[in-house]
């Protein structure tokens, strides 16, 4: 299978180590990634807040691309980049008026079938999920992890179309077909506080420390996550939440692409987690990984 | 004109005119004359007055991003649901009957539009289908161009800073929107160290990513000429 690959900035910067697990754990399972040719923001939070309009045509552009380079599935394992493709592609197939408009301002007639993935759908799938849990075997046995998806990835469900918005279960599903000790706990599309890291940190300590709380509770000794921006609020600012509040977490944000990888056997260099603030290798010497 | 009283100052609301709103071509169940009453924000002493009146301002929201927010029910769920609701001045359910009642400058001037995660909560949750987080979207839109002054600056300048920097770079180079953002907001001391760790671990890269470089910049004065009009 062959994929039309939307990286986005984030996994080009803050979050290169999904990107790295990532195209690691494809490579392993023969999934083929296309890059999208001179792909471009997908304008994130900031460009629906400024104008409807380029909050569409900036993802949309990416689609015209990727439809240019003949390809018909498309794969962004960024949850804001997800959402923005989806939203996008979502709104012009509802208004042929706004479609013809968005033609004009890419410069490219879309066709009809280019379709959004993201990667947890794919992995997750009856098509993928056996060959992964053989290839696997048990390797992540006795690690403890909760599933965190946040907002993106499934809000709302007529627009995303992915797994059940307030209680979804693939990245469970997907871990514990590698052996691991998915817990079921309350706060799977909680909000982190988003982009209001470098603006209302405030926010952002507040409904992070709800998360990574709960996450306690739980009897979490990780969090897999999906998306870099909850991945950067829950592991970099854990420190000053711990500072905040009076307590401590140490609880490692990993990327569930990280996890199989480790599964896998993806080479360290490509898992990249040396990158991470809180130090996973406790949590990953437990399943047997120095 | 409404006027409305918040204490002891009296405030002068402009309603927007009627030529201002385009006659649409399919008919909608409109709101119905309202007796007046009091709108009265979570934890504030003051009361806003409102007249009986029927809202134009619902119908400039509709033409600016296509959500009808006619239709709103005022259940509350996106209000129960949201999870900043209480760092809000308005929760958003009250910020929907405002906008409804046509209480522009109190909508436009209130932090809830600014504080609105974009999680999708209340969208998801809403019976009617109201498609709330892109309510704020459009409200923050509607306040930057109509040169109100925005009740929580940081967030304003965040999203102008980022949009800028891709319309130059066609990517988000982010330790270029965190400099602007330091300019804007004075607060040059924040998140200092963790800056510094973030770059020693790679995780911000000192350049832009020059690959896309102007690639938005054809889209981004398209779509504003579209958006003149």
């Amino acid at each position: 299978m062959k994929y039309a690959y939307f990286p986005g900035c984030s996994l080009h910067s803050t979050g290169r180590e999904y990107d790295s697990s990532f195209r690691a754990v494809c490579r392993g399972l023969g999934i083929e990634l296309a890059e999208v040719k001179d792909w471009v923001c997908c304008g994130s939070t900031s460009a629906r807040a400024i104008s409807w309009r380029l909050a569409l045509a900036l993802p949309l552009k990416n689609v015209a691309e990727a439809e240019k380079q003949g390809l018909n599935q498309l794969i962004a394992p960024c949850a804001a980049c997800f959402s923005r493709l989806k939203f996008a592609l979502h709104e012009i197939g509802k208004n042929p008026r706004l479609r013809e408009e968005m033609e004009n301002v890419v410069e490219h007639r879309f066709g009809d079938g280019l379709h959004v993935n993201h990667p947890l759908a794919v992995l997750s799938s009856q098509d993928w999920l056996g060959h992964i849990a053989s290839m696997g075997g048990e390797k992540l046995h006795g690690l403890k992890v909760v599933c965190y998806y946040g907002c993106l990835l499934t809000r709302p469900p007529q627009v995303t179309g992915f797994d059940d918005c307030e209680k979804p279960r693939s990245m469970d599903r997907l871990l514990g077909a590698l052996g691991a000790s998915v817990l079921d706990w309350g706060h799977r599309t909680d909000c982190c506080g988003a982009s209001f890291a470098l603006t209302r940190t405030d926010i952002v300590r507040k409904l992070s420390h709800d998360i990574l709380e709960r996450a306690r509770e739980a009897g979490a000794e990780a969090i897999a996550v999906a998306c870099p921006r909850c991945q950067l609020n829950l592991d970099s600012r854990q420190k000053e939440i711990e500072k905040e509040y009076g307590t401590g977490y140490n609880l490692p944000v990993f990327y569930f692409t990280q996890l199989m990888g480790v599964a896998l056997r993806v080479p360290a260099r490509e898992l990249m987690l040396d990158r991470h603030f809180v130090d996973p290798r406790r949590a990953l010497e437990k399943v047997g990984v120095k | 004109m409404i006027i409305c009283s918040r204490g002891d100052d009296v405030l002068e609301f402009e309603q927007l005119e009627d030529e201002d709103v385009e006659e649409e071509a399919l008919p909608r169940i409109r709101v119905a004359q309202r007796p007046a009453r009091t709108l009265a924000p979570r934890g504030a002493q003051a009361e806003w007055q409102v007249p009986a009146a029927v809202s134009q301002f619902a119908d400039l929201l509709e033409r600016t991003s296509a959500v009808d927010i006619n239709v709103c029910n005022q259940c509350g769920k996106c209000a129960s649901g949201c999870p900043v609701a209480y760092a809000m001045d308005y929760t958003p359910v009250q910020l929907l009957d405002a906008v409804r009642l046509g209480l522009k400058d109190l909508v436009l001037g209130s932090a809830t539009i600014w504080l609105c995660a974009s999680c999708e909560t209340c969208a998801t949750r809403c019976p009617q289908d109201v498609d709330i987080a892109g309510a704020m979207d459009s409200l923050k839109a509607i306040a930057l161009r109509g040169g109100v002054k925005p009740r929580v600056p940081e967030v304003a300048s965040f999203y102008s800073s980022s949009l800028q920097n891709i319309g130059l770079f066609g990517r988000m180079y982010q330790l270029g929107v965190i400099a602007q953002l330091k300019l804007a907001t004075r607060q040059f001391a924040k998140d200092l160290d963790l800056g510094a760790q973030m770059l020693r671990k790679g995780k911000l890269s000192l350049l832009p990513d020059f690959a896309s470089m102007g690639r938005t910049r054809r889209l981004v004065s398209r779509t504003k000429k579209l958006e003149r009009v």
